[in-house]
């Protein structure tokens, strides 16, 4: 009884942090700098082909392409925000939603016509995968593997926004851009740089999740709802919001099929509007 | 401009004159496929088998060029209603052909009585299909039809205590019943059952609880595809198999198309269908010879490419008995009992019910000298109708 439910707790926090994992980038568009970029999927769907290309045509080990995939990401968003995205900062949030909405259905028809509309194979390392047992729990080692990276993650971004210059130019340029510019920080390039991590974060979230959630040109929509639940849920005003929200439906999500299968499925939308009713803001909003 | 006009009547006129209008008519068959969406393989794999044998028979049958006029129903039924009206009543279709999902096909029938026109099923697998219309045939399988010899096979190889998971809808639940009734009928016990929803990415929570009741066997009936792809890795990631329970599904779950795609997992899964792309014959060589050439990739043909395959047979036939005038009653009339020399083997079409009987083969993965994953058959039932109808 204990033991199966810790084993249902981990394989929940395990979920969430996949879920957190690809919606941080959305997170990081939407809630530093205000702009709803529902293509969002779209990225996280490069991610993931770039990775499992990668490594059936050059076999190159599953550790050195998570970086290569945040790079190539980071790089695609960059270009696509100096010909694209820069010119919605300004628009209403209606025609940010249309634009990225209408990106979304490009790059997947996109990747139907490169990739071909079947399911992706990815081999993760031996060593990833598989299960070991901790006091009679049977724990599956790449769910563990996603925990690791997402505390990891959730470190490094906190440190950065908050603790270094960056983080504070970031911070300045988007709670008043014209007193930033006016004090020497360069709003545009800040902008840039924000989106450009946003979309590599959407990528290394999409080739870590593939493993779990297959991949297929339909990924951008399939999963459009968990980024926005996780994100609305969460609240946009910081990092912890999203984190606590994407664990919490995680959690949930798992103990709810996993106790009672009969409902299941639909207890994480039940959770999603009652944590709504509750917080409208989100779990982490600002004062 | 009006000596232009007078120029162009004129030729046109002479074209008319020249080639008798019926003979000239092309031979319209309207497909009803999934082309886009989460389910666009499905299309793909019909579009091509039917082109495949078109390839190999000739674009002509009776006189008449035959043309495929290929519509895409998005995996949505409503769609799928609207472009088959379109393809009535705009391209006056001669056929009505496709149906990838049980949805689309359930849709559709009501539109086929009113038309008369025939529409032959070439996959989607629920058993009440047929009885929506006397004008629906089908060339594919039904789920009762492939579960039963797989619970059967299971009794007579030692599995007596069995769990069974299947996606919740049409085709599932029909899979599940039947299942526990073949296997209760002889004794076998059903220790648990699961249904899950048609969109979901996360199996672990399932797997877990399914891991945890210690079944002998745990069976399957997942859509063939991104989900039977999910169980599978999630199977094999939570070691099910080490535990000691065996997998046994129907062939939807290790389909030819996505096998690839599972890695080791799938090895030793045994399944119950109708087709493979490993069975033996020469009709299924001259197929999948055809089908490589049409399609120009290297994705494997599956068992929805040889239903496009044989539904497009059964068609040519209805067309040369005919002379080439379509007329719904007396196609229908042809149809039952029509007997199609099919790569999986022979299939007749049940005059009863418009559903084939054929024989269901028992197989098991297994890698093979070129290095890919196969459904080899090793184990036989023939003649097997839907064991609800």
């Amino acid at each position: 009884m204990l033991t199966s439910f810790l084993g249902v707790l981990f394989d929940g926090l395990a979920y969430g942090m996949l879920l957190f994992l690809i919606s941080v980038g959305l997170s990081v568009t939407l809630g530093l700098m205000n702009f709803i970029n529902l293509a969002h999927g779209a990225f996280g769907m490069l991610g993931g082909y770039v990775c499992v290309m990668a490594l059936q045509n050059w076999g190159l080990p599953f550790f050195v392409m998570l970086p290569a995939v945040f790079l190539t990401s980071a790089l695609a968003g960059l270009v696509l925000e100096r010909v694209l995205y820069r010119y919605l900062y300004r628009r209403s949030h209606l025609d940010q939603v249309l634009a990225t909405i209408g990106l979304t259905f490009m790059s997947i028809a996109a990747a139907t016509y490169f990739f071909g509309p079947l399911q992706q194979p990815l081999q993760v390392p031996k060593f990833l995968s598989g299960q070991v047992s901790v006091l009679g729990v049977d724990l599956n080692i790449y769910r563990g593997f996603l925990l690791a990276v997402g505390v990891a993650l959730t470190i490094v971004l906190t440190l950065a926004l908050e603790r270094t210059r960056f983080g504070a130019s970031v911070r300045a340029s988007v709670d008043k851009p014209r007193v930033a510019e006016g004090l020497g920080i360069r709003v545009g390039l800040v902008f840039q740089i924000t989106f450009a991590v946003g979309c590599g974060l959407a990528g290394l979230g999409g080739a870590l999740g593939v493993q779990v959630l297959g991949l297929d040109p339909a990924f951008p929509l399939k999963f459009i709802v968990y980024f926005l639940l996780v994100v609305a849920v969460g609240g946009t005003s910081s990092l912890k919001g999203p984190l606590y929200a994407a664990l919490l439906l995680g959690v949930i999500d798992v103990a709810g099929k996993y106790y009672v299968p009969q409902i299941g499925a639909f207890i994480i939308y039940a959770m999603m509007i009652v944590l709504l009713v509750i917080r409208p803001h989100g779990l982490v909003s600002r004062q | 401009m009006f000596k232009r006009l007078v120029e162009i009547l004129a030729v046109s006129a002479a074209c008319v004159a020249a080639f008798p209008a019926a003979a000239q008519e092309p031979l319209k068959i309207g497909m009803v496929l999934e082309m886009s969406g989460g389910f666009a393989d499905f299309g793909m794999q019909m579009m091509n088998g039917a082109r495949a044998y078109m390839k190999v028979h000739g674009d002509t049958v009776a006189g008449r060029k035959v043309q495929l006029i290929v519509k895409d129903t998005t995996g949505v039924p409503d769609v799928a209603k609207r472009v088959a009206q379109e393809l009535v009543t705009n391209d006056k279709v001669d056929f009505l052909a496709g149906f990838g999902l049980t949805p689309s096909a359930l849709a559709v029938a009501s539109l086929a009585t009113e038309a008369k026109k025939p529409m032959i099923v070439m996959n989607a697998a629920t058993s009440i299909i047929t009885t929506r219309s006397p004008y629906i045939a089908r060339v594919s399988f039904t789920l009762p039809q492939v579960t039963a010899p797989l619970a059967t096979w299971a009794l007579r190889n030692g599995i007596t205590r069995a769990y069974t998971l299947v996606a919740d809808y049409g085709p599932g639940i029909d899979a599940e019943t039947q299942f526990k009734k073949t296997f209760t009928a002889s004794g076998g016990q059903i220790v648990g059952d699961v249904r899950t929803p048609m969109r979901n990415p996360e199996f672990a929570p399932f797997l877990q609880r399914i891991k945890d009741a210690r079944p002998q066997a745990v069976f399957v009936f997942l859509p063939a595809g991104e989900q039977a792809v999910g169980f599978m890795k999630g199977f094999a990631e939570r070691e099910l198999d080490k535990a000691g329970i065996k997998l046994i599904a129907t062939g939807d779950v290790t389909e030819d198309g996505v096998i690839e795609a599972m890695g080791d997992a799938p090895l030793g899964v045994v399944t119950t269908q109708h087709y493979s792309v490993a069975h033996d014959s020469a009709q299924n060589r001259i197929f999948l010879k055809a089908y490589a050439e049409v399609s120009g990739s290297s994705q494997r043909a599956n068992f929805m490419a040889v239903g496009a395959w044989d539904g497009m047979a059964a068609i040519y036939e209805v067309a040369r008995r005919l002379n080439g005038a379509i007329d719904g009653d007396k196609a229908m009339e042809i149809l039952k009992g029509m007997k199609i020399d099919s790569p999986r083997g022979p299939v007749t079409i049940d005059p009863a019910t418009r559903d084939p009987i054929e024989t269901i083969y028992v197989r098991r993965v297994e890698r093979l000298k070129d290095g890919k994953l196969y459904n080899v058959e090793f184990d036989q039932f023939t003649n097997v109708k839907d064991p609800t109808r």
